[in-house]
């Protein structure tokens, strides 16, 4: 049989860096086929190459065994090529019908719209491939899972075969990913083909029928979900063995390190974010806080390190009240932030490695005397801490800007993990990386924790949650549903109360305030 | 740590990003420097090309060779134009033959006219430098400053006030109080925009383009009635300066050239030296490059814009101190020439950087000073020559243009913010 899909020999090189390496592709009819690499990989250069936004410098791409030339997404859509990117491509305010009608119009009576048409069809298409979807909603309205079954749907209003989807469930929980799964397999079973882009182990294993591993431009290994694990997937992504599993030493949590007691916080635009909220935070022990992000994390975090006025309640860090301290006094009795923006807040993107590197303490001894920076001691500092936390650089005087995703965040771990701290507030410190530097990261906070401090970690990340926590508190609209003992839980019951449903028997909910005060 | 047996060092950031940007290397680092100098100096030989096209289309002679025959015509516009740039050259840098001839005859008051018109750019670029200095620290700190015009005028009547007012000082205290009053109204001048953004967000460029207007005619009141010079007969214009407040020339008239131009160069390593070498130059600069990381690492951004405004206020204010108490020795309405506003450019082809203010405040005095040559030499009106001037800030300005022209590659990455980000920017 003709494959639907076959890239013969992709090249592209870009200034400095062959992205693509002589790549070959197979896709048959109704199946997934997953591309695995880390961030850089030239996952994405492939996939741009297919959908037309990019030429390449050699290869073919055949289509249902003919050849064709696709030079633009126009030419793709009409090959029958779809995308599904990682940032939804919809307009908020406008209703689903609108948007999966965009570009695709039916019109009545010369050049009205008929939206009725396009409901129809829409609400046809969502029978056929179990996608739910009200035609008349608008948008900005719907979950975050909702919106990309509309994405879904557009592509299958424009009749695609093949449906690429760009690391889909970066923005979903995990029961919304394994609804999509769920979708993926209806799709491939009814005739359409798929290739799902990732870098995440678990959901190639789930659900693709055939995993394709890119490394460095080039395609370093093809196998099955039957044949493939975990580990061996990691080494071929990354090219070496990855230990997955953080070894955690047992310990017993100390003192109290911090303390959040009936914490109140509004966002800028006035709503409670954070709805009494308290928690402690014990010295030799880190903490996770599990949630969908946009639960009111990165509010409480904003409030815990002092770039956030909370409005009612109190914070107690290492016995001093810090409710309305500054950032400054707090990183001064002991405690590091890792940001969870970190080039719009833990860098500062022109300076070189070296400034950012004492971005928290330059005005210090032994960084600055009176008011003269000590350069030679500010470099020499830069110098240990490159080669302490591994930050690949060519000097400690190249702007961060140049570094990549991994090697600013190293930066950024280097700067807080590098003092004497008591408490460490990690904040999705493991955001958009690749294995390889997850793998680090992570070490080094364990390390923290065994030595004694006490770590609050939050992050989207269920993986990442379970891995690291000692105990975990589940955060929903606002507020913590529940802090259980990581032993005691499984990740589905974590994952189902980051949904908002709590189990029934097992554990009880801390009992909370909450329910009754509303605003 | 052990070092990955790995190639992709650059793993895990956006493939894009990735390979538009390949590793820095040494030789890299030395096309930087290419990269800071090639614009300017671009800009300005793209500026003289149209400027030379501009001079041969504004010229009636020209047009009339081109009547008798092309030949002709070509050859007209091109000695216009060669006239044009040598009066520009010669009457900026001096007359290469005068010159060699002075030094010849050791004649020392030859020798001096000879270098005269070089001293007098050097005299011309001395408020340049100053008020470059104040945008280009505004820029750094975040702050786009374009209330220098206003801080100049506000620093120029205090001086002049201080100047006249006070009688029976030495010039050792005199001199410095005057240019220090002028650099303390200005940084008041500064000041009140940098609280209101602290404090209530107004933007600044806002706010600094009004108080320019409340500046203007403020001095016009105090020109016209409470300075005004008696027996002025109603021309705004205050008093003369004591002689012990004077900043010294160090020739004699018509030779200008005075110790200002040695007080900026020293101004201008104090900048530098405060931006890069201290902790308080490198709290602007963070608060200027990124504000919401500086409000992480524990600065105070609100506090920071303050001092920022009023410093770069301060280094406006002492531009209109040192015209005053060096050159015009009083104040008149027509003091400055646009000193504030041409400034937003000086710095911008200084690329923030003191010893570029430096540079591009000499090479602006240098056209200003050639002008009123070439005006006279070759009847070419100062407006063409303001029209250069243009041109080449506007190259400047938008690297982009050059960058197509000569088709030069895009840096890799920007030098340290030269622009404060847009409208409201900076408020985080």
């Amino acid at each position: 049989m003709t494959p639907i899909l076959e890239l013969k020999g992709i090249t592209k090189q870009f200034p400095g860096v062959l992205a693509n390496d002589h790549i070959n592709l197979t896709l048959h009819k109704g199946e997934i086929l997953a591309l695995l690499g880390e961030n850089g990989a030239g996952k994405s250069t492939l996939m741009n190459i297919l959908y037309g936004l990019y030429q390449p410098d050699e290869g073919e791409i055949f289509i249902n065994g003919e050849k064709s030339m696709v030079t633009s997404p126009t030419d793709a859509i009409d090959a029958g090529i779809g995308m599904v990117h990682q940032h939804f491509m919809l307009i908020p305010v406008f209703t689903v019908a609108e948007n999966v009608m965009l570009g695709e119009e039916s019109v009545k009576y010369g050049n009205f719209l008929n939206r009725d048409d396009a409901a129809k069809k829409i609400l046809e298409i969502g029978n056929q491939f179990n996608l739910p979807v009200n035609p008349s909603d608008m948008v900005r309205d719907l979950p975050v899972g909702v919106q990309q079954k509309v994405e879904i749907i557009k592509l299958l209003y424009r009749e695609a075969e093949i449906l690429i989807f760009d690391e889909p469930t970066a923005v979903l929980t995990p029961q919304e990913a394994d609804e999509l799964f769920k979708i993926m397999r209806s799709l491939v079973e009814q005739g359409k083909s798929i290739i799902f882009i990732t870098h995440k182990l678990r959901e190639v294993l789930d659900v693709a029928d055939r995993i394709m591993v890119i490394r460095q431009g080039a395609v370093v290994g093809e196998t099955t979900p039957d044949e493939a694990d975990k580990n061996s997937l990691a080494a071929m992504m990354v090219g070496r063995e990855v230990s997955l599993v953080v070894e955690k030493e047992e310990k017993v949590p100390g003192e109290v390190i911090l303390s959040i007691d009936d914490l109140v916080v509004a966002d800028k635009f006035q709503n409670i974010v954070v709805d009494h909220v308290s928690l402690e935070v014990h010295a030799g022990e880190i903490v996770g806080i599990a949630g969908v992000q946009g639960n009111g994390q990165t509010e409480l975090v904003e409030a815990i390190t002092g770039l956030r006025k909370s409005s009612e309640g109190q914070i107690t860090l290492m016995g001093e009240d810090v409710t309305r301290a500054t950032p400054r006094q707090i990183t001064e009795l002991g405690s590091a932030h890792v940001p969870e923006d970190r080039q719009a807040d833990g860098l500062v993107l022109p300076f070189p490695i070296a400034e950012n590197l004492v971005l928290c303490t330059y005005y210090k001894e032994p960084f600055s005397k009176g008011v003269v920076l000590q350069y030679e001691t500010i470099l020499d500092h830069a110098k240990q801490l490159i080669s302490d936390f591994d930050i690949r650089t060519p000097s400690a005087l190249t702007p961060v800007s140049n570094l990549s995703g991994g090697n600013q965040q190293k930066v950024i771990i280097a700067r807080e993990l590098s003092r004497p701290i008591q408490f460490l507030m990690a904040s999705q410190p493991t955001r958009g990386l690749d294995v390889g530097s997850i793998e680090y990261i992570h070490k080094r906070i364990v390390q923290k924790r065994n030595d004694g401090c006490a770590v609050l970690l939050v992050s989207p990340e269920l993986d990442e949650i379970m891995e690291l926590s000692d105990r975990i508190a589940v955060m929903y609209r606002g507020n913590i549903l529940a802090v259980v003992k990581r032993s005691a839980v499984t990740k589905e019951e974590v994952g189902l109360m980051m949904a908002g449903i709590m189990p029934e028997s097992d554990f009880k909910p801390k009992e909370k305030h909450v329910v009754e005060r509303t605003f | 740590m052990k070092r990955e047996p790995q190639k992709n060092e650059k793993a895990g950031d956006v493939l894009l990003q990735e390979i538009n940007e390949p590793h820095e290397d040494q030789t890299t680092h030395k096309r930087s420097v290419w990269n800071v100098v090639a614009i300017p100096l671009l800009a300005i030989l793209t500026g003289l090309i149209i400027g030379a096209i501009l001079i041969a289309a504004t010229s009636t002679t020209v047009y009339a060779a081109f009547n008798e025959s092309f030949g002709q015509g070509l050859v007209t516009a091109w000695n216009e134009v060669i006239t044009a740039y040598q009066a520009l050259f010669t009457g900026s840098i001096g007359d290469p033959a005068r010159i060699i001839s002075a030094l010849r005859s050791g004649d020392e008051r030859a020798i001096r006219s000879a270098f005269n018109p070089f001293l007098e750019s050097l005299v011309q670029a001395t408020p340049y430098i100053f008020a470059g200095l104040a945008v280009a620290l505004g820029f750094r700190s975040g702050l786009f400053n374009i209330g220098v015009e206003g801080q100049l005028f506000i620093g120029a009547a205090c001086a002049t006030y201080v100047g006249y007012a006070i009688t029976g000082l030495p010039t050792i205290i005199h001199m410095p109080l005057a240019f220090l009053a002028g650099a303390l109204g200005g940084a008041v001048w500064g000041f009140i925009p940098g609280l209101l953004k602290a404090t209530t967000g107004g933007h600044e460029v806002i706010n600094t383009i009004m108080m320019n207007w409340i500046a203007f005619r403020l001095t016009e009141w105090l020109l016209s009635g409470p300075m005004n010079r008696p027996g002025a007969g109603g021309m705004p214009i205050s008093p003369l300066i004591e002689e012990s407040a004077q900043i010294p020339q160090f020739f004699q008239t018509p030779i200008r050239f005075h110790l200002g131009f040695f007080i900026a160069l020293g101004i201008a390593w104090l900048v530098w030296w405060l931006l890069f070498k201290t902790k308080w130059g490198l709290n602007l600069r963070t608060v200027g490059a990124n504000p919401r990381a500086a409000k992480y690492a524990g600065l105070n951004v609100a506090k920071n814009y303050i001092i920022g405004m009023a410093l770069s206020g301060a280094l406006a204010g002492m531009a209109g101190g040192v015209q005053i108490l060096a050159v015009n020795r009083s104040m008149a309405l027509g003091l400055s020439s646009g000193y504030g506003f041409d400034s937003i450019a000086l710095a911008l082809i200084g690329n923030n950087h003191p010893l570029g203010v430096i540079l591009a405040s000499i090479l602006f005095g240098t056209l200003r000073n050639g002008a009123t040559r070439m005006m006279v030499v070759s009847r070419i009106p100062i407006d063409i020559v303001d029209v250069l001037q243009a041109i080449i800030l506007m190259f400047v300005a938008a690297p982009a243009i050059i960058r197509t022209i000569y088709r030069l590659r895009k840096p890799k990455h920007e030098e340290e913010t030269v622009f404060v980000s847009g409208w409201g920017g900076g408020q985080s």
